[in-house]
């Protein structure tokens, strides 16, 4: 049989761009779990971005802190497991303006709002952040998460430090 | 199908399914000035001026993909020669445009159509050139052969619809899972890929808004190869995950910037110049690795394992207009 090789924090080869009339730059080429690993627990760094949009790179460590968003976000599981903890806030928009772009972090504290469900995912596991929710992601053990998302206050850009710049 | 007339806006509508072969059973087709014809081993393409000929296993998997993607995002070079420029309701036929040598001796060739009418015409190609047991969309060790005389159709296969989820795939009304039931079993290369399924918890009152499911157990179940289909959307924002395995039928010359996220496994991109195909680079793409395809490329890959590649598109339809101003950005980021 043969093997499907995945990605995680503790095992990852990356590959690289060979440049051959061109520069690497170009190619905007890093590795998710190279940025989630040398990045702070819940930090959430920018590893792709299309106009507004960007697709965020995550160490889930612990319990973090609670977000909000005014438009849909999705998080896919790369690596380890992660607790998804939902909340219907009963007033969204005092937080994330409608029309608002990436996601929020609330103050400290248990935000106010109907309990909605929790979701527990593993490797290759997608799940849906709603708008106008509040979440929380718990996880015991170093994981990975991809999101999908805008571009807002939360998300870090450190393209230089996190991209391929010279040949490989 | 006869439509001679020009279409107002100046794109063409004139194609024609003509007579089958007396010899091998094919029919012919004609749009516009471009004439197609297949033999037993090859796609034969006759325009003013000039002529091709591409291997028709190479033609049928090229047809596939523009046909299913509907002209995809700006260009579908079948090879180095023929090809279709998407413009978003009207499509460029092409030969030699995006060929350097062509370009300069002057014998490159194109012409413009209403968009219904080419993929009404590549339609009744493609179901007319795939023969019974033959599926261009698999990856070669899956199906059987493109070559002989006409031997029966294949429909079911060549008239796939592309998927494409609303939210988010396994959400109440919207796209289902694949199941060994639905008709998709595991892949023999995704054999040892986890099949568990989320532990969803949703209080009452939250089915449409709590959900996850599985994405790599579904990527598994693919039962087609370079097909991005979508399974999430934020706004314009779309994941197309899909799995491949051989090579990319065409070279996609994207009028957009196009991210790659290699969720398993690995693949090797070419990377050309766009109007040229003068090579640029090679991107070598392992589970985890990110990069972007600027728009002024075009990119083919190879994939010996069947991969999982999630392929991140924008689909915001301000984007031609900021193309034809020269507006829109051909890398993404600076830094």
């Amino acid at each position: 049989m043969l093997t499907t090789r995945f990605g995680s924090l503790q095992d990852f080869q990356k590959g690289g761009v060979e440049p051959i009339d061109d520069d690497p730059k170009n190619y905007v080429f890093s590795n998710l779990f190279e940025v989630a690993g040398r990045a702070a627990p819940y930090a959430r760094t920018a590893i792709a971005k299309n106009f507004q949009y960007v697709i965020e790179a995550v160490r889930a460590e612990g319990t973090s802190g609670w977000y909000t968003c005014a438009h849909d976000e999705f998080a896919l599981c790369m690596d380890g497991e992660v607790e998804v903890h939902l909340i219907k806030l009963s007033r969204p928009e005092d937080i994330a303006e409608v029309g608002s772009e990436g996601a929020r972090r609330l103050a400290d504290g248990m935000p106010e709002g109907r309990k909605m469900g929790r979701v527990i995912i593993r490797r290759g596991h997608m799940a849906l952040l709603p708008k106008g929710s509040a979440y929380r992601f718990q996880a015991a053990h170093p994981s990975a998460l991809a999101i999908q998302t805008l571009d807002g206050p939360e998300t870090l850009h450190r393209w230089a430090d996190i991209c391929q710049t010279t040949a490989s | 199908m006869s439509s001679p007339v020009p279409a107002p806006t100046g794109a063409r509508s004139d194609v024609e399914v003509l007579a089958s072969s007396n010899d091998t059973g094919y029919r012919s087709f004609r749009a516009g000035g471009f004439h197609f014809q297949r033999d037993a081993y090859f796609a034969r393409v006759e325009w003013p001026g000039g002529r091709h000929v591409m291997q028709i296993d190479v033609f049928l998997r090229a047809i596939m993909r523009d046909v299913s993607w509907g002209f995809f995002y700006g260009v579908v070079n079948f090879d180095g020669v023929l090809g279709t420029i998407n413009h978003y309701g009207e499509v460029t036929l092409f030969a030699g445009r995006f060929n350097e040598a062509y370009r300069d001796a002057g014998r490159d060739h194109e012409e413009r159509f209403q968009s219904p009418a080419l993929m009404a015409i590549f339609k009744e190609m493609l179901n007319d050139w795939t023969n019974e047991g033959y599926d261009p969309f698999a990856a070669p060790m899956e199906t059987g052969v493109a070559w002989g005389h006409k031997n029966g159709f294949n429909t079911a296969a060549v008239e796939r619809q592309r998927v494409t989820a609303t939210r988010m795939v396994s959400l109440p009304d919207d796209t289902p899972l694949r199941t060994d039931a639905s008709g998709y079993p595991v892949n023999r290369h995704f054999a040892d890929v986890p099949q568990d399924e989320p532990n969803v918890e949703v209080e009452p009152g939250f089915e449409a808004e709590v959900g996850a499911f599985n994405l790599f157990a579904y990527l598994s179940r693919s039962d087609v190869t370079w097909n991005p289909s979508v399974c999430s959307v934020v706004g314009e924002s779309l994941f197309c995950p899909t799995s491949e395995e051989f090579v990319l039928p065409i070279e996609h010359g994207n009028d957009r910037v196009e991210w790659f996220l290699q969720l398993s496994d690995e693949i090797t991109w070419d990377v050309k110049d766009k109007e040229t195909g003068k090579p640029r680079a090679r991107v070598i793409a392992r589970a985890g690795d990110m990069c972007c395809m600027p728009a002024d490329i075009r990119h083919q890959g190879y994939s010996t394992k069947r991969s999982m590649l999630l392929v991140w598109e924008n689909a915001s339809a301000t984007i031609p207009d900021l193309i034809a101003r020269g507006e829109a950005p051909v890398v993404p980021v600076k830094f």
